[in-house]
């Protein structure tokens, strides 16, 4: 769509847009809300090599690799990807590289779709990087670019860091011309600079102080730290998504907006600072800028009045400047509507029949973390990817034989190749007793659909290997390993008892596709319906927490005129969204839930 | 009609809001505004509450609407309609589905869906258009259209030509489904119009 050719992209379109302009070749990363879309995105451009790598840390090495060759490469990943990302990071920092590394890092402020909410603007800090923060998808665009020639200036990796509210929000970008790298790929061996040992490591460090000097040189110039000088009565020190906050709540007030978070203009600053009556920090999550602006002597107030917790936005603003703001109708009650796992979702099954044995469910991330809500309330602890194991062997470690039998991880087949591999590696080695549960849907499915090492193709689109699930178990050295169709509830409660009981190490593989799959979405349903004279309202099937299925509840008049029982309070529907799994006529014992052509008894 | 407004769409995860949200700004840019839109991915679409901003102007700056500012709210359910009053004001129109989805707490039988939600918006002196867009999708030969439905019955409101809509259906949308869209599109507009 073009408005003065212009085109109308997200945040993360608009960086893929960018990082093709500036001439990458390779990208790797790890599918994360909200950074996702920049890699698929990505894909689609001719001449640039994307690729699912299992995790973040795996990503960053592969662009080190990249950049080490002489090619210009993007790693994305969502703020707790780079926790896992980090180790490399650190280092890199120290080797540099010869082409540009640019990491995309997309923090999830208000915790969207997230386990927490870390100001990853601290990792700059950390790492000594350099950091960029664009404002909107136009700016993500050109900061991209402009990091690739940091990077390649200054010889350090650069990170640029969105939000949610960068990433999926969509504005108008500007197509610009196609960059490139000045340096020529091919294997130039630079042992001093890329092998990181105490010897070559404690040089490096000193480099990196006389970049970092550089660095903050070249911040007081740098085009996107800007001033916009108004009135100086109230003067705002912000950036990112803060700064369109700012604009909207104060127009009239002066700015100082940062394009480069890490490191400071300090000049800049003193110099703004100087110029108006009152300063104030605005941003989102952690005192970042104003605590280094504070730790330069200089006065000023943010989060005093400005919330460290949750997305901020112009209305948040106003009443903290205490600004007036129009009187607003109040919110009604109403009954919450949280996500559920969608109809026909095979780990539905699963859950179900955990609950059933009451066990200690060790969770991790995904789809299936929505095991935790109610109805199925069948998930007890969630901490990070691939952590389920680790937690279940540690309380098993801790409470021995008492734990026997009650303790239970489950992980999805993209998590356990992301970080639940070295778990299970480790209950193997340390003779732990765990029960695992991967849950294979053939793909990563809270993202969206990324395809993932067992998943049987590329992010370019090409078929590859599969990686299969039970053999890799049985070569690590677990003995009872065994794949069980969750659908079918019976079976998957014998599976998982015995997996239970057995002595040692074990695993369970609940193997049945996403059901948003193209492919499962184009299969031909067959759905059931609930006869409503054969239900007696006995609540069975309702706690699978179905979302096609429905109370229907009725008074003693109409109980009387359907003909059910006087003390029946109402009966279930099946709607339209039935997908067929058939788990709640499993669970119907008066038979009244059959499929549509079928027989009621 | 001034042309800046900010315009709210709300309902459950996998009922084509981004669809239609993104259908109304490029109907909005193609009439030569600025617009920005906001949406959220991830845990939220696995049948929960979504909402996505749009807002449009000369020049847009923060993609956030502001409670109380909300100029146009497009309910794809009727409870959600309801959930986004604190983000209406008294001049806000209000382009309901009244189709219903019952939340966890309901189907299970734990709670009751609230009855008069419209009622309930309206008596803040809010004009609300109830549009039956599951029968209208219905009618066009395809339940998931009714999405377009509602973009129908809003773009009576906006300071954009029908033809506009049109254009960008024409530009947007497979040619496998653009005729019922158009279909669809066109009867929403209608009952808005009524």
């Amino acid at each position: 769509m073009a408005r003065n050719n212009e085109l109308w992209l997200s945040g993360n379109e608009a960086i893929a847009l960018g990082a093709f302009e500036a001439g990458v070749k390779v990208a790797s990363g790890y599918p994360g809300t909200p950074s996702t879309e920049i890699l698929e995105n990505l894909s689609k451009y001719e001449g640039v090599y994307t690729e699912w790598a299992p995790n973040e840390k795996v990503g960053i090495e592969v662009a080190i690799g990249s950049s080490f060759a002489g090619v210009r490469v993007l790693s994305t990943m969502k703020h707790v990807g780079m926790n896992v990302a980090a180790d490399p990071l650190f280092t890199a920092s120290y080797t540099g590289g010869r082409a540009g590394l640019v990491i995309i890092n997309a923090d999830d402020p208000e915790m969207h779709s997230s386990q927490n909410e870390q100001d990853n603007r601290n990792y700059a800090f950390a790492a000594k990087v350099p950091m960029l923060e664009p404002s909107d998808p136009a700016e993500a665009k050109e900061f991209v670019k402009l990091a690739f020639d940091i990077s390649e200036e200054f010889d350090v990796p650069v990170i640029v860091r969105t939000t949610t509210r960068i990433a999926h929000v969509k504005g108008l970008v500007a197509e610009g011309e196609m960059l490139k790298s000045g340096v020529e790929p091919g294997i130039e061996k630079m042992p001093a600079k890329f092998v990181m040992l105490p010897g070559n490591a404690r040089n490096r460090r000193k480099v990196i102080a006389e970049r970092q000097q550089k660095l903050e040189t070249f911040a007081e110039t740098f085009a996107y730290n800007k001033i916009e000088m108004a009135d100086v009565k109230i003067g705002i020190i912000t950036s990112g998504i803060s700064y369109l906050y700012v604009k909207e709540a104060f127009p009239e007030a002066s700015v100082l907006k940062l394009g480069m978070v890490y490191p400071f203009p300090k000049l800049m600053i003193s110099d703004f600072a100087s110029k108006v009556d009152e300063l104030f920090i605005v941003e989102e999550l952690d005192p970042f800028i104003e605590t280094h602006v504070k730790a330069m002597g200089i006065k000023c107030t943010g989060k005093e009045i400005v919330p460290a917790i949750g997305e901020l936005n112009s209305f948040i603003l106003k009443k903290a400047f205490q600004k007036e703001s129009p009187a607003l109708f109040s919110p009604e009650e109403l009954p919450l509507r949280p996500p559920n796992m969608c109809a026909g979702c095979p780990h539905r099954g699963l859950f179900y029949s955990l609950k059933k044995l009451k066990v200690f469910v060790s969770g991790d991330i995904g789809c299936y973390t929505l095991g935790f809500l109610p109805p199925l309330s069948a998930m007890d602890s969630c901490v990070c990817m691939g952590a389920s194991i680790g937690i279940a062997h540690g309380m098993e470690k801790a409470l021995g034989l008492e734990a026997k039998g009650k303790v239970v991880a489950v992980l999805g087949d993209s998590t356990f190749f992301h970080s639940g591999l070295t778990g299970l590696v480790n209950v193997v080695y340390n003779k732990g007793c765990s029960t695992v549960v991967i849950l294979d849907n053939r793909i990563t499915g809270m993202t969206g659909h990324q395809h993932n090492p067992a998943s049987g193709q590329t992010l370019m689109g090409e078929p590859t290997h599969s990686i299969d699930i039970k053999n890799l178990c049985h070569a690590l050295g677990v003995k009872h390993v065994v794949e069980v169709n969750p659908h079918h509830l019976g079976e998957t409660e014998t599976a998982l008892k015995e997996a239970i009981e057995f002595d040692g190490p074990s695993v369970v593989i609940t193997k049945s596709p996403c059901v948003l799959l193209p492919e499962e979405k184009r299969r031909v349903k067959q759905p059931y319906t609930i006869d409503p004279k054969s239900c007696t309202g006995c609540k069975s099937c309702l706690r699978l927490g179905c979302p096609a299925l429905n109370w229907v509840p009725v008074t003693e008049q109409q109980a009387r005129e359907l003909g059910f029982k006087e003390k029946q309070k109402g009966y279930t529907r099946i709607s339209e969204m039935c997908n067929g799994c058939g788990q709640c006529a499993q669970l119907c014992k008066f038979e009244a839930i059959t499929r549509a052509g079928e027989e009621s008894a | 009609m001034k042309a800046a407004g900010n315009i709210l769409f709300c309902g459950v995860g996998g009922q084509g809001i981004l669809l239609a949200s993104e259908v109304t700004a490029y109907a909005l840019l193609e009439e030569g505004l600025d617009a920005k839109k906001s949406e959220v991915h991830g845990m939220a679409q696995r049948g929960g509450s979504v909402v996505a901003n749009l807002r449009f102007g000369a020049k847009v700056y923060s993609p956030l609407i502001d409670p109380g500012q909300a100029d146009y709210v497009v309910a794809f359910e009727m409870m959600e309609a309801a959930r986004y009053l604190p983000f209406m004001h008294p001049g806000t129109k209000v382009v309901v589905n009244t189709h219903t989805i019952a939340p966890p707490v309901v189907a299970t039988g734990n709670a009751i869906y609230p009855d008069r939600l419209i009622d309930l918006i309206e008596a803040n002196g809010i004009y609300v258009l109830p549009v039956n867009g599951f029968e209208i999708a219905k009618g066009v030969g395809e339940i998931r259209a009714a999405n377009i439905a509602l973009v129908g019955a809003l773009s009576a409101y906006l300071p954009v030509a029908e033809e506009t809509f049109v254009k960008v259906m024409k530009d947007k949308l497979p040619a496998k489904i653009l005729d019922l869209n158009l279909k669809a599109f066109a009867a929403g507009r209608k009952a808005a119009l009524a």
